[in-house]
């Protein structure tokens, strides 16, 4: 955050003060134009309880969603058709994981754990996406889900870029350039099959007519009926709402699957000259509320095997944390699981350090 | 096909890295900490960019991957062992990566046809080596748990080691060196991991060259039948 609210980083870290103290309205006020201004809220500053909470919840929900969303396309990683297609979907889980990775940590500098957050999507007391909710049947539903999923996700997303909290913010610049990737990889992938065989052609036409309308839902319930929407956008969490972002993703959509070769299961799709947008069909959000309640078709499942890697998983973390104590020498308390247990190219130095230690000492 | 050395090689080398980029490629989503996702997926896909690239040399990447039966595949039997727990897929990595390593550190130092794959890709495999490693100190010397988790998995998969050293035709290489060197960094491994080399036969009376000669364990098959599946459903199809 820049000049309007820099007065507030002064001293100690300002989420340290008690809420409610005297201080507050001046924290308040000096918030309240910062957000006005467009400037970024970072970790150390001053902010409402309220906008702490509500960002914690998002960013948590959106990280689990990228975690649990892994699983629908883990799925036809074994089954990939061929080894370039099979490459691009191993990266893609791949680039997934990273982006759980990303917000796990943006969320963490709101003073909350991914442990912690792990354990509140582990007993359901946080959400992920409801669109991870449907089964992937068909190898077409791996296009789908790039094309029409990714794409959904980037038209919320890319207003995120300009979230007012910095490190949502910057993560979201960052995640947005590679579901891009991803999504023109989906389309890719369906075009290829549009223009094959009969038989690949009728598997993509069934993948967007069974992928459509939960894409559609993924912007959330509709204006009147959306909580939390006003507060965001208020805050500038959100830029646009539900129905904005809904419309702006059909209008793109259609000339879309048009140029792939397939339609779009609504029979009231039409332009509408006046309006300048598409219109279209009525939403099923008794469906929407059955799957966010935990009645979709896949719900038990997605929980069930996050569950079981987390558990089965337990006795790998343990290890990893009682050799990091038992050879933290240099490192010190820092060396936790979390940070011991990394395999990633970027982490390898630390982890080679311990081992070493370890070969002196033996 | 003709089968040259050239090709006997590029497939033997091809079919390693393309099974277990396979098996590792089983773990998305399963994993036991997030930085494992990318790390396990990481790996194969540096495995398949090499699978692609040898196979490749031999004919059309996917002919050779989806359309040859079990006992045309020439990979080691070591690699197409299930994942098991974690223990069992660090310990196949451990006794592979090190084995990959040195073979294409010697590869890259020749000048057969092999070397510049094998220069590009040993620097992929050494942080697949030292992965491997990592995860063994940390399992072998961590808790009670994991050092028996992980004692259990470096004997299960002892006697799939020797089949590696079996000469592949193409492939000039010292492969008694190359099988000293092995056994000392492996034992070096586990020893600062506070384990042993295990004892038992590391080429059992059916398994030497097995792998390499087309003769495979029965998980392979239906590891094949789930690969294939797709592929071979529509015949001719450009995916």
């Amino acid at each position: 955050m820049a000049t309007a609210a820099a007065h507030l980083t002064t001293g100690t870290p300002a989420h340290d003060a008690p809420d409610g103290a005297e201080g507050t309205d001046g924290n308040q006020r000096a918030f309240d134009a910062a957000v006005a201004a467009d400037e970024r809220i970072e970790p150390r500053d001053w902010m409402p309880d309220a906008y702490r909470a509500t960002l914690v919840r998002q960013i948590a929900q959106h990280a689990h969603s990228e975690i649990i969303g892994m699983q629908p396309e883990a799925n036809w990683i074994t089954r990939a058709p061929s080894l370039r297609r099979k490459a691009i979907l191993m990266a893609k889980v791949q680039d997934e994981a990273g982006h759980g990775l990303y917000l796990y940590s943006a969320a963490e500098t709101l003073g909350t754990s991914r442990e912690e957050l792990l354990d509140k999507l582990h007993t359901g007391r946080q959400k992920y996406s409801s669109i991870f909710n449907y089964p992937t049947l068909t190898w077409a539903d791996v296009g789908a889900i790039g094309w029409l999923v990714d794409g959904a996700a980037i038209t919320n997303q890319v207003p995120l870029c300009r979230c007012s909290y910095g490190p949502y913010a910057r993560a979201m610049v960052r995640i947005c350039k590679e579901e891009s990737f991803h999504q023109r990889q989906g389309y890719e992938l369906l075009l290829a099959l549009s223009r094959g065989t009969p038989e690949q052609h009728a598997m993509a036409q069934d993948a967007v007519n069974r992928w459509w309308w939960p894409s559609l839902m993924m912007f959330g319930p509709p204006d009147d009926a959306s909580q939390h929407s006003a507060q965001s956008m208020a805050w500038k969490i959100k830029r646009h709402s539900n129905d904005e972002l809904r419309q702006r993703f059909v209008d793109i959509c259609v000339p879309q699957a048009e140029s792939l070769g397939l339609t779009l299961p609504d029979p009231d799709l039409k332009w509408n000259e006046e309006r300048g947008h598409h219109d279209f069909g009525a939403i099923d959000w008794t469906e929407f509320q059955a799957v966010l309640k935990g009645n979709g078709p896949c719900n038990e499942q997605r929980l069930t095997q996050r569950r079981r890697a987390h558990d089965e998983g337990a006795w790998v973390r343990e290890a990893a944390a009682a050799h990091a104590a038992k050879h933290s020498g240099r490192t010190g308390a820092t060396d936790s699981a979390g940070t011991g247990a990394t395999g990633t190219a970027g982490t390898t130095d630390t982890a080679d350090a311990a081992g070493r230690t370890g070969a002196k000492q033996a | 096909m003709t089968a040259t050395v050239a090709t006997t090689a590029a497939l033997a080398l091809g079919d390693d890295a393309l099974v277990l980029s396979h098996r590792l490629g089983e773990w998305a989503g399963h994993a036991p900490v997030l930085e494992e996702e990318v790390a396990l997926a990481n790996i194969a896909l540096d495995l398949l960019g090499q699978a692609r690239v040898l196979l490749s040399m031999v004919g059309d990447e996917d002919e050779l991957a989806y359309l040859r039966e079990e006992r045309a595949f020439t990979n080691l039997q070591l690699v197409e062992q299930p994942n098991g727990d974690f223990a069992h897929t660090i310990a196949r990595q451990l006794y592979f990566s090190t084995y990959q390593h040195l073979l294409y550190a010697a590869l890259a130092g020749g000048e057969g046809e092999f070397a510049p794959l094998a220069a590009k890709a040993v620097n992929e495999v050494a942080y697949h080596r030292d992965h491997a490693e990592q995860w063994t100190l940390r399992l072998g010397d961590g808790t009670d748990v994991g050092h028996e988790r992980m004692r259990r998995a470096c004997e299960a998969l002892w006697r799939f080691t020797g089949e590696m050293f079996q000469p592949v035709a193409g492939l000039d290489v010292d492969w008694a060196g190359l099988e000293a060197a092995w056994l000392e960094s492996v034992g070096d491994v586990l020893e600062r991991a506070t384990l042993t080399l295990p004892e038992g036969p590391r080429v059992t009376a059916w398994s030497a060259g097995a792998g390499r000669q087309g003769v495979h364990t029965e998980p392979f098959g239906r590891m094949l039948a789930e690969m294939q599946h797709l592929h071979r459903s529509h015949p001719g199809a450009s995916w």
